[in-house]
Order: C-alpha cells, then structure tokens, then sequence
C-alpha cells in the first residue's frame, strides 16, 4: 500500500472529524427554530443518500425503491411505539434488521436483473409495499399514523421543546454513514462492489462473488436507510405512507448523491449541504403561495447540475481529474 | 360474479390495454433509439392532457378534432426538449444513465411547477365531449366510447408507426442510427436531426394518448406521475426498446389491471401489474420481446 494513499485516508477521516466539531458547536450558536430544522434535514437526507450511495453508487446497482426501507423503519418504529409501547431505540433496531433481511429476500431474485430492468422492480416493489400500506387499516391506512406525545424522555426520544437532541441525533446518524463508507472503502467488499459495478464479468473470473457482493450491499444500505426513516418518524411524529414510502421519495433520497458525486465519500453530504437548505429555503419563501415556483426552481436546479457537473459537484473540490474517485 | 362481469371488465381492460400501450409506446421508441428512459414522460401526458382541455374549453374544438393538434404541440416539444436538454445529458463522461434520469426528472418537476403556476392546481374535465359519457354495446357488453375510440387510434397508431419504421426512409434512417449512431454519419445522416425527430415521434405518440385521455379523466398538474408509472412497466415488461413489445406489454396490463379489480379492493388495483411484472422478468430478464 503506498504512502500517499494511507495518508489521504487518514487526512479524510480527520477533516470529518473536525466538520462533526464544528457541525456540533453551530446550533449553541443558531438558535432560530426554523434554521435548526433545515440543519436536521440536511443532515438526514446526507446520511440517506450516503447509504443510497452505497448500494448504487459504489456497486452499481441503481436503486429508485429505497423509500420502501426508509418507510419500513418510519413504520416499524412508529407501530411498535404506539401499539406496544416499545421505545423507539428498539423499534429503530428492529426496522433495521427488518429491512436488511427485506434487502436480502428481494435481491435473491433482483439481482440477476440488469440495468433498467432492475432499476423498474426496486421501482415496482417500493409500490406495492406503498400500496399494502395504504390498504392496512391497523396500520392507519392512507391517512397515517401519530406518535402519541409522552412527555419529553430520552428513552421515547421525544422533545417537544428543543430541537437539539433530534439535531444531534442526525449528526450521529451522517457521521455512522459516512464512517461506515469511509471503512468500507478500503475493505475487500469495497473493491469488490467497485469491480462489480465497473465490469461484472470480469469482476467474476477474477474470483469476485458478484452475487454476495451485491447482496451485501444491498443489507448494510437498507439498514442505514431504515434507522434513517425511524429517525424521521420519531422527529416529525406523524407519518404516512404517501410521504415516507412514495416513489417521489425514492428519488430525492438519491438526489444529493447524484448531484454531490455519486460513488464518491463526499458527494452526499455535499449534495445535501447545497440542495436541502435551497429547497427548503425556496419552499418557504416563493413555495407558500401554492402556485409551482420553488418546484420551477428546485427542477431547474436539478437539470442544470446535472447538465453541467455530470461527474457530481465533488469535481469542482478534487485538484486533477479523477482525483475525486 | 358471473360470466357477464367477467367477460365485461375483460373487455373493458383490453380497451385500457390498448390506451396504456399508446402511453407508452413513446417511451419504448425513444428508448429503442438511444437508450434513454424520459422520466418526464408522464409530464408530457399531462401537458397533452391541458392543450386539449384548452382547445375544447376556448375553442370548443373536441377532442376527436384536437387529437392531431395536441400531438403536433407535443412533437415540437419532444423535439425541443432533446435538442435543449437531453442532447447535453448524453455527453456527458460520467455517469450518463443516472445525469439524462435526473436531467429528465428535473424537467418533469419544472413541467409540474409550470403547470401550476399557469393552469393552478384545479382538477379540470372536459365536459360534454361528443363521446364522453357515452357507451355502445356489442353482443350485451358496455363499452364507453372515449376507450373504444382511444383503442382504435391505438391500433392505427401502432400500425401507421410500424410502416413507418419499415417503409419510409426516415424509418430507416431512425432504425440505422439506433443500429450504429457513429457509422451514420459516414452515410450522410445528421445524428441529433434523427434523435430529435425520434423525440418529437415518441412525443406526439403520447400526445395523441393524452388527447383522448382527456376526454374521459381528470386534468391536474399531477396527473402523469400515475400513468408514467405504468408506462415503465408496460415498456420494461414488453422487452426495453421493443415498440411491438410496448403494445403486446400494454394490452397485458390493461387485462391484469381489470382482473386484479374483480378480485381485490379498486384501491389495489396495481398491485397485480406490478406482481405480473416482477414475474415476467424473473422468469424472462428482458421481458417479453425484449432483445438480448
């Protein structure tokens, strides 16, 4: 292993470390509830499209069906908390795991699918758990489900006055993404998933087992995604299918990788540091008249980052091309 | 359930079928030439859907008679959008499949934030068509007009788009740049001249759908993300590319569509294409006619 490459690896993980300091001193300082808020979401729409990005950035496979995980936990969580009473801590790990064998059973099949044709069942799938949701009245049907307010408790996890322990429940949640890539990386499943998305053939008759890779992949995205989603059930307190398992949400969820640099290590949380706060602030100042201008503005945005960084926003950042990779 | 209700929701999912491959058969056709899937296709549908309720509502021109006009408006579209938009997303180096998906994703929510802005959120009909509302019966079976209609232009679109392809030198213009796209231009042939046209053709095919559609479903700025949906599957299940899959794929979906709503609640009614789908390609990876 040459000596730059180490050095580049630990100068990764020391600059992550000062941006955690430093992204957990800024709300002793920001205290305006609503800035608060966007940090929150930045925060968890970058570890959503960190673990999106692992399964289809890193080994190729693109998934537009991950909202059913982020929906599972959301699901999981909020049920298990107000029909059992389970606190949400627990209902995350059991959403996680749930969805992780979910990963797994699906990608028996799914994985000898290529390219659009798999990329349509994640689509497919997604759907039809939105549309079991939609129909299963014990789980609150199309209208959705409350988490009943207990009282401010770290083991419910519920605060209705500050915003703080969500916030740095979401910087914990970014930084277990981003380290559980940045280790991934430069493990052999991190090779491998480069050389299956690369050339899956030749990744074969080098002796790399394409299917368990993809399928490893596939269980360690769908657990991040899914503690993602109880994360979001439990800060917002009341979810429903359309908004937590829709295929809108599937795409938005991939968004920031797509635009920050997809199979990169920073590209998501650099796409969701510029995109989420633009979306939130336009929907908050030219979004509250009901009449489509922040969506002409979001998608214009998209079309034109896309066009113009195809290789993700991360290029602007590495010094000759490539470097970034 | 009798014979009767069988025989009539089958009847009337064919009919449905047929619609779905005229929605889709765009997508197919544009896929087939340069493998790119328009996520903003459904938008297309939408805006198809606007032009023929404002023919009809300030022109009151029906929309048998707007059906030429709304695929002509979406022809210039689709030819627009490919010589401004997705003309760049396919150069780019990396990641060409996921930039020319949200390349086209990102117009889809333009097209939707437009479509509010200028036609509002309202849910808009067309009222009092020649044939809304309207049905014949054949041998004891109902069938609603608008579908019937729409089933007919289905078939002579699918069948004017195939002597199209075979029969006029831009056919084989289309079919040679889909073959080779580089060796084209060594006979003469503009690239972005056939690939706009392609895109204009893919685009007035679901022009003309959106014609019809709105003569018998409600207009809102939302109303393509649905039946996009089910335009993904419908080209995916026929085989990628195929343009007669698109059809055979439509049909399939219309009929799985009306026998899953005799057996399971209306609001489930998808779940079947879906599951369809999902079996189709675990058993056959590149769908029904789909080429290797």
């Amino acid at each position: 292993m040459d000596k730059s490459f180490t050095e580049r690896r630990r100068r990764e993980l020391l600059v992550a470390a000062c941006l955690t300091v430093a992204a957990a001193l800024v709300p002793l300082f920001v205290k305006n509830p609503n800035v608060q808020n966007i940090m929150i979401l930045t925060l968890m729409f970058g570890a959503l499209s960190q673990s999106w990005n692992i399964l289809s950035g890193y080994c190729g496979q693109i998934s537009l069906g991950h909202a059913l995980y982020f929906g599972l936990g959301a699901y999981t969580t909020t049920l298990l908390f107000t029909k059992f009473g389970v606190p949400p801590w627990f209902g995350m790990l059991a959403g996680g795991a749930i969805s992780a064998l979910i990963a797994l059973a699906l990608g028996y099949p799914c994985f000898r699918l290529g390219g659009h044709y798999f990329a349509i069942a994640t689509i497919v799938i997604a759907e039809i758990g939105l549309l079991l949701i939609q129909n299963w009245e014990w789980a609150g049907a199309a209208l959705g489900i409350e988490m009943p307010v207990r009282g401010d408790s770290w083991l419910k996890f519920q605060f209705a006055r500050s915003k703080l322990p969500y916030f740095y429940f979401a910087l914990a949640l970014a930084c277990v993404a981003w380290f559980v890539t940045w280790w991934l990386e430069d493990s052999k499943w991190g090779y491998w998933w480069r050389a299956v998305k690369d050339n899956p053939d030749a990744a074969q008759s080098l002796g790399v087992v394409v299917f368990d890779s993809k399928m490893g992949a596939a269980a360690v995205s769908a657990f991040l995604v899914a503690v993602g989603g109880s994360f979001y059930a439990m800060y917002v307190s009341y979810i429903d299918p359309g908004s937590v398992m829709g295929f809108q949400f599937s795409l938005l969820m991939a968004l920031p990788a797509v635009l920050g640099g997809i199979g990169t290590l920073w590209g998501p949380l650099l796409g969701a540091a510029i995109l989420i706060p633009l979306t939130e602030l336009t929907r908050s100042y030219i979004g509250g008249s009901g009449r489509g201008v922040d969506l002409i503005v979001y998608g214009t945005l998209i079309v034109v980052i896309a066009l113009a960084r195809p290789e993700g926003l991360i290029g602007l950042f590495s010094r000759r091309k490539g470097a970034s990779r | 359930m009798t014979a009767e209700t069988i025989i009539q929701s089958l009847a009337s999912g064919l009919l449905m079928g047929l619609l779905y491959g005229l929605i889709a058969v765009g997508l197919a056709l544009i896929f087939g030439l340069m493998d790119v899937v328009n996520f903003a296709h459904g938008e297309f549908l939408m805006l198809a859907m606007y032009v023929t309720f404002f023919l009809f509502t300030f022109f009151a021109i029906d929309p048998l008679l707007s059906a030429p006009l709304a695929a002509a408006a979406l022809f210039v579209l689709g030819a627009v959008v490919y010589l401004v938009i997705v003309r760049f997303a396919m150069r780019a180096k990396a990641n060409v499949g996921m930039v020319q998906i949200f390349a086209t994703f990102g117009l889809a929510i333009v097209m939707r934030g437009l479509a509010q802005l200028f036609f509002t959120a309202d849910y808009r009909s067309v009222p009092n068509s020649w044939l809304g509302g309207k049905t014949v019966s054949v041998a004891g079976i109902f069938l609603p007009q608008p579908q019937l209609f729409g089933a007919l232009v289905a078939i002579a679109a699918f069948g004017g788009l195939y002597l199209f392809i075979n029969r006029t030198d831009f056919g084989r213009a289309l079919e040679a740049t889909r073959e080779d796209p580089g060796a084209v231009a060594l006979v003469g042939i503009d690239k972005n001249r056939v690939f706009a046209l392609g895109w204009g053709l893919g685009a007035a095919l679901v022009g003309l759908a959106g014609a019809i559609m709105a003569s018998f479903f409600y207009i809102y700025p939302d109303v393509g993300a649905s039946f996009a949906l089910i335009a993904y599957v419908t080209v995916a299940l026929g085989g990628f590319g195929s343009v007669f899959g698109a059809f055979a794929g439509g049909i399939v979906v219309g009929l799985v569509e009306a026998t899953t709503a005799l057996v399971l609640p209306p609001s489930l009614k998808s779940v079947g294409i879906y599951a369809v789908y999902l079996l189709v390609v675990f058993i056959r990876p590149r769908g029904l006619f789909g080429s290797m």
